[in-house]
């Protein structure tokens, strides 16, 4: 596709627009917003990150947590211990993630374990670390890996210590690589498999494609994806938990994104991200303008389940067509 | 430690197994007849512990008679939950269903939050302090009774899927929906039952779980993933299964925590679930699909 088909259409010019804006954001925007900025960019890459392997391969992960504990406990310990830079510490993790999200895919795929089993045993992982690493003292155990702060004049970043208006471009060239990596990878072989796999498994290996392998490098570079996100988690909080970075809600929280968004779609956890991030707001503040515990959970569970009757598919693909926004931005 | 110490130990494991057993019932149930994977498990289970917990201080009923208000009460939330939403989701993809039973979950937990708080409860009974002793075994009353009331209640499935027309029917729709509408069963009613029942059985298991354990509503999620690792070592859709299951999770949870570390008790459930899931995915006791 030539750049100027690319730009050609109503969607791309109008995600061109977005992504100006997101440039600009930090120079109008507080400090709390930027925040929440923050917090909608880091939720939809990881979304994407689980969407190269759902919604691309059709591989149902439920413990994508894992890989973002693998990826901040890699660099963050690194650095603690040896002062390594999070970008060095960013391949390590990925390596480690891409290692065992291949070992967890040669086990199911090889013992044709599938859909919700296959989710439950990436739980089941997830959790077994979880544990683990709440017992391992060398990254802190129970109580936690912190990273030291230090004030500093300027933003550093290959050591990535600085301001958030730093953390919040980062998060941001994130997201924008995740998404265009995402989409050459559709527009890929390997892109077109994992689709007819994802479809049906046993046309696809009827064809003669490699479905097992399509299938592990699904994980692998899902997984790789997932474990930047969690050293990104890790500079940015500073602080490390494995009941928390390893939690089983996290995993959850991971997908609703993308599920709400529009599963296997480019734009998808984007919007997902956006409107779970919108809705999250919204409830808090009316859970504390009436003041009573879990009115915000409850809200936001029934906001969940109206989509979710509503769009089964998702809030993107109906708004594409809707609005005619087909072109580059699937 | 000496050989009646683990003694000990083993049978107080055993004995809770069977109560983790019942509540696994439900879980294999939901899904055996219908192939959706009930994550608001352990918020259901919750419900029924706040619900006898209720019944306890308010009206002075003690879990075990309250035992069939509750399973009452479950049956009609259950039945109620898959006519009005689950219903319209049973072709859906697996993701669509798991977002779906979250949101419910999330609505549950929360919707309890609100009602009790975040503190633990728990009660005490005459019973509690109480023991029998056989021989060099020390057994807590309590542990007993909710042993034997668990046992009793799988029983009374057992007969119920095996005897009744209606759990014939049920069995019919779990084996092929189609062939059981063409010979004229109304499949959503009996779809709506089998949720009821399954919801049933976490409420008998609340109540006697109650007994001995405290309640607080953030234990919806781990009792959803004991639910899953149950009846995946047992074998979806056996319910023999589910109750060996739920023994062996108990015996493990009682071992590795006086062997080891209470805290790793769960590494080594999900760690038998891993061995289990890769060796034998049926399940020790499923039929092979």
């Amino acid at each position: 596709m030539s750049a100027a088909a690319l730009l050609s259409g109503r969607g791309p010019r109008l995600l061109l627009a977005l992504l100006a804006a997101l440039v600009a954001a930090p120079l109008g925007v507080g400090d709390y917003a930027l925040s929440i900025l923050i917090a909608v960019l880091l939720q939809a890459y990881l979304g994407m990150s689980w969407n190269v392997m759902m919604g691309f391969a059709g591989q149902f992960s439920l413990g994508h947590a894992l890989y973002v504990g693998l990826g901040a406990y890699a660099s963050g310990t690194l650095f603690v211990h040896f002062g390594t830079s999070p970008w060095i510490g960013m391949l390590a993790g990925m390596a480690v993630s891409a290692a065992v999200g291949s070992v967890i895919g040669l086990l199911g795929f090889r013992f044709k374990v599938m859909g919700v089993y296959f989710a439950l045993l990436t739980i089941a992982f997830a959790e077994f670390t979880r544990v683990l690493f709440d017992h391992w003292g060398w990254v802190g155990a129970s109580s936690g890996l912190v990273l030291p702060v230090t004030n500093r004049a300027s933003d550093d970043l290959w050591l990535l210590r600085g301001s958030p208006t730093m953390f919040y471009y980062l998060i941001l060239a994130m997201t924008v690589g995740g998404f265009l990596f995402s989409r050459s990878l559709l527009m890929r072989r390997i892109g077109y498999y994992w689709q007819a796999i994802r479809e049906n498994e046993d046309a696809a290996d009827a064809l003669g494609i490699p479905v097992f392998r399509c299938k592990m490098i699904a994980v692998a570079v899902s997984a790789a994806m997932t474990s930047i996100g969690g050293m990104f988690i890790a500079f940015f909080s500073n602080n490390l938990f494995p009941e928390s970075i390893f939690s089983m809600h996290r995993s959850l929280e991971l997908i609703l994104g993308p599920i709400i968004g529009g599963v296997g779609t480019l734009f998808g956890p984007i919007l997902g991200a956006v409107l779970l991030t919108a809705m999250g707001e919204a409830f808090t503040l009316m859970g504390e303008t009436i003041g009573i515990d879990g009115v915000k959970q409850i809200a936001y569970g029934v906001c969940l389940l109206v989509i979710l009757i509503l769009k089964p598919g998702g809030v993107w693909p109906w708004l594409r067509t809707r609005f005619g926004l087909d072109g580059g931005g699937k | 430690m000496d050989a009646t110490f683990f003694l000990n130990v083993t049978s107080a494991g055993l004995l809770t197994g069977l109560v983790y057993g019942l509540m696994a019932l439900g879980l294999s149930v939901i899904f055996g007849v219908m192939r959706v994977v009930n994550f608001a498990h352990g918020d259901m289970m919750v419900v029924a512990m706040y619900a006898a917990f209720l019944l306890f201080t308010k009206l002075g009923i003690q879990p075990v008679p309250a035992l069939p208000l509750v399973a009452g009460g479950l049956f009609v939330l259950g039945y109620l939950l898959q006519r009005l939403v689950i219903n319209r989701f049973l072709g859906a993809t697996e993701h669509i269903q798991f977002l779906l039973l979250l949101s419910i979950a999330i609505i549950i937990t929360n919707g309890v939050l609100m009602v009790f708080g975040p503190d633990a409860r728990n009660i005490q009974l005459d019973a509690s302090f109480e023991s029998y002793s056989v021989g060099p075994l020390v057994l807590d009353k309590v542990r007993v009774i909710a042993a034997i009331t668990a046992g009793g209640v799988a029983a009374l499935l057992w007969a119920f899927f095996r005897y009744t027309t209606t759990g014939t029917a049920i069995r019919a729709c779990a084996d092929n929906p189609v062939g059981a509408r063409v010979v004229g069963l109304n499949v959503e009613q009996l779809y709506a039952v089998t949720f009821g029942i399954g919801a049933a059985c976490v409420g008998a298991a609340g109540c006697l779980l109650l007994l001995l354990v405290d309640v607080h509503p953030h234990l919806s999620s781990d009792y959803t993933l004991l639910g899953f690792i149950i009846v995946i070592l047992g074998g979806l859709g056996s319910l023999g299964g589910a109750l060996l299951g739920g023994i062996l999770v108990g015996l493990s949870e009682a071992l590795s925590g006086v062997l080891i570390a209470p805290s790793l008790k769960s590494m080594f459930s999900f760690g038998l679930l891993i061995l289990v899931l890769l060796l034998r995915p049926q399940g020790i006791l499923g039929k092979k699909p």
